[in-house]
């Protein structure tokens, strides 16, 4: 049943979402709304949301001793190991109930939050693992392109040309030279999972596939476009904007992939060149004002569109395909039979 | 009824888990770790035990996934050895800052590099400042009366600390040794149910853990790990009293070995401990007053204990299986700081041995001893048995 933004509204207009207001996130950044309707979705379907961060601005600005943004139960481990971490909760959860000591119709819905620091590169071993062990939780990605937390260095996440502290637009390199690495495909490889693109842009698409997630008789993988209005160099009324620029322009293509299966679930017939993108954030600056800005931002453009066609061509071959089915299930979806 | 049964140390700490039934085991293979995890696995496989076993993908993860587990209210369990140590590294601080009351039972290896899977002490010594309680296992018997132990120590409501096992790998490991066991339901009774506190699935209290802690409340924070640590002697005591009344098996801070009149005593930790006794007896029967102190606990370490005991005494050799590189030995150098405040200092000698598994023999036992009969114990020298220079 898809949620109801009225149903939704009234349900929230005197409650949080898990996270509170006076946290000391930057003014502007897409993060919290990320949280916010994945937490919104999980509580209003009868969920108790259990929170874990990966160190990052999130978690930073969110739980500066002695105070707390969140009030739902909340573990921030260290940088790389929110999915083992959270991953440790979910079976002690499973162990608890086996043994009676939480009632067996108590919903528990766990959540793993990280930037793409903490999931592109130093978390990815972490959460390849906890995905391929079948846990039941949701992963989430606020992918701002960069180490936004220790000021604006690149990550396996910054695309071509974005100036970064470690890849700098400089005289003669022209910023980072390699394109994304593409998380999506990687975690869909896993197979048993639910993989989908999100914007805050999209607020009806978002909740369905956080909904959609939460019913999924596995582990989820969502990665949420979240502008860093700070290092983008954009104004902090932009956040929603860029995500709608970025989805318009097959920059942040939203599909999903559910055991193998593709769907994209916005179609852009007429898209945006992806230099509009470009030009409208502050970081790719220094790059257009350089002799190869074209070459560059065509070859970027190239991929976005070959990338959008390959899913287009994805989602008609594997519509009746899946990887894995119910006749697959991983064990921890068995443990009736086991004891 | 008390059991004889003949295991490896390995089998042994399984064999304790198994009677403890823990919520949760996240483990890594690593020699000569890995029959830890494998007996117990088999437990689970078997239904024997109804414990979630999570097999993570390193040893990082392992701890991360305890950490996860213990901060919802799990009893949680790992096991690893060497360079899985030291990749836990980081997050073994954080479970102890988190005081969360983990047990893990490490078999001691050396540290790379170069790589080597043979015992010694490098991999725990590298932890020893972690915030975890550590105990010292000589012989398959104390690795599993230790097991046992472990989470009415850590779990204490004084305490609330994590707590390493510490068996020799290979030695202990792998070495079968006759010991007894208890029943089943008397470890069941004798370790009980776990306290829960502030558990994350405890979704009506919500909690946080792990907040980011800066200059105006860390220190404080740190303070308190500080003094939970000090409650663990009084703690681990009274554990060991109560252990004492269902095995008959006595255990302290520290062992003595014919300490009463020993002019020379030595001390070492874990399965050399066997050796030192053998040599021990062979020596009092050529009227040498010499014994052993071996330290059961060495984090906290047992200052009081080791002054009490060592004060006035001719010589003190400390033995020590990792080297500190550019210091003085982590054992040494802990024993010779604790004799700073006594009121008569003993002769001091440093002997660091058995490095990457080398072996060691009464014959360099005996050595180190000829040295101290000879007055020739110099504090401020490090020697090594067994080596070939």
């Amino acid at each position: 049943m898809p949620l109801n933004a009225i149903e939704l509204a009234k349900l929230f207009h005197d409650k949080n979402p898990g996270i509170t207001p006076g946290h000391r996130m930057c003014p502007g950044c897409a993060a919290p709304n990320v949280v916010k309707f994945a937490l919104m979705t999980a509580i209003a379907k009868g969920y108790h949301p259990v929170v874990g961060l990966a160190t990052g601005c999130l978690e930073v600005s969110t739980t500066i001793f002695p105070y707390t943004a969140w009030n739902v139960p909340y573990i921030h481990n260290a940088f790389e190991n929110v999915a083992a971490t959270i991953s440790g909760v979910e079976t002690a959860f499973r162990a608890a109930k086996k043994r009676g000591e939480i009632p067996p119709d108590k919903k528990l819905a766990f959540f793993a939050f990280a930037g793409d620091g903490g999931t592109y590169d130093i978390g990815l071993q972490s959460l390849s693992g906890a995905v391929e062990r079948g846990h039941k939780f949701i992963y989430i990605v606020y992918d701002n392109e960069g180490y936004m937390n220790t000021g604006n260095q690149r990550s396996g996440a910054t695309p071509p040309g974005s100036d970064t502290t470690t890849a700098p637009v400089g005289k003669q390199i022209p910023g980072k030279l390699q394109l994304k690495k593409n998380i999506v495909e990687i975690m869909a490889a896993h197979e048993n999972v639910y993989v989908a693109t999100v914007a805050i842009s999209e607020p009806i698409d978002f909740m369905k596939k956080i909904e959609k997630a939460l019913e999924f008789d596995g582990p989820a993988f969502i990665a949420a476009h979240s502008a860093c209005v700070r290092f983008w160099r954009v104004n902090d009324d932009k956040a929603v904007e860029s995500a709608r620029l970025a989805v318009e322009t097959l920059y942040w293509p939203l599909y999903e992939v559910e055991r193998g299966v593709y769907r994209v679930t916005k179609k852009i017939t007429n898209p945006k060149p992806v230099e509009e993108y470009i030009r409208s954030q502050g970081r790719f600056r220094p790059l257009l004002s350089r002799p190869d800005a074209k070459e560059i931002i065509e070859e970027l453009q190239q991929y976005v569109t070959s990338r959008y066609e390959r899913l287009l061509a994805l989602e008609e071959i594997t519509k009746d395909k899946p990887l894995r089915g119910p006749w697959a299930k991983e064990d921890f979806q068995t443990d009736e039979h086991a004891m | 009824m008390p059991a004889k049964q003949a295991l490896t140390g390995a089998e042994a700490i399984a064999y304790a888990m198994k009677q403890i039934n823990p919520d949760v085991v996240a483990a890594y293979p690593i020699t000569p770790q890995t029959p830890v995890v494998e007996y117990f696995a088999k437990y689970v496989a078997d239904g024997v035990v109804d414990t979630e076993m999570i097999p993570v993908e390193s040893e990082h993860s392992a701890m991360s996934a305890c950490v996860g587990a213990a901060a919802a209210g799990a009893r949680a369990f790992t096991a690893t050895a060497a360079v899985g140590l030291a990749l836990m590294h980081e997050i073994v601080y954080i479970a102890a800052s988190l005081r969360l009351p983990i047990v893990m039972a490490v078999a001691n290896r050396a540290l790379s590099g170069p790589i080597n899977i043979h015992c010694d002490h490098s991999d725990a010594m590298a932890e020893r400042d972690s915030g975890w309680i550590q105990l010292w296992a000589e012989n398959v018997q104390e690795a599993y009366d230790f097991t046992v132990m472990a989470y009415r120590i850590g779990e204490h409501p004084d305490v609330r600390l994590p707590v390493m096992i510490n068996f020799d790998g290979f030695i202990i490991s792998h070495g079968v040794e006759v010991l007894e066991t208890l029943d089943d339901d008397v470890v069941k009774s004798f370790v009980g149910k776990p306290i829960k506190m502030y558990s994350l699935l405890d979704t009506e209290h919500p909690v946080t853990y792990g907040p980011l802690d800066l200059y105006d409340y860390y220190f404080e924070h740190k303070r308190q790990q500080i003094e939970a640590m000090k409650h663990v002697p009084k703690v681990f005591k009274q554990v060991a009293e109560e252990f004492e009344k269902i095995s008959g098996r006595k255990y302290d801070l520290v062992e003595e070995y014919m300490t009463d009149d020993a002019e020379y005593i030595m001390i070492a930790l874990g399965s050399t401990a066997g050796t030192i006794k053998h040599t021990i007896k062979e020596l009092r029967a050529e009227g040498k007053k010499v014994g052993l102190v071996k330290p059961w606990v060495f984090r906290p370490f047992p200052k009081f204990e080791l002054q009490r005991i060592l004060n006035g005494r001719k010589g003190v050799i400390v033995l020590d299986r990792s080297a500190s590189f550019g210091a003085e030995a982590p054992l040494y150098e802990a024993v010779k700081s604790a004799l700073y405040e006594v009121a008569v200092r003993p002769q001091l000698g440093s002997y660091v041995y058995g490095l990457g598994g080398r072996d060691i023999t009464p014959a360099h036992i005996r050595q180190a001893f000829e040295d101290a009969f000879k007055g020739y114990l110099i504090a401020d020298e490090e020697r090594y048995l067994g080596l070939r220079e």
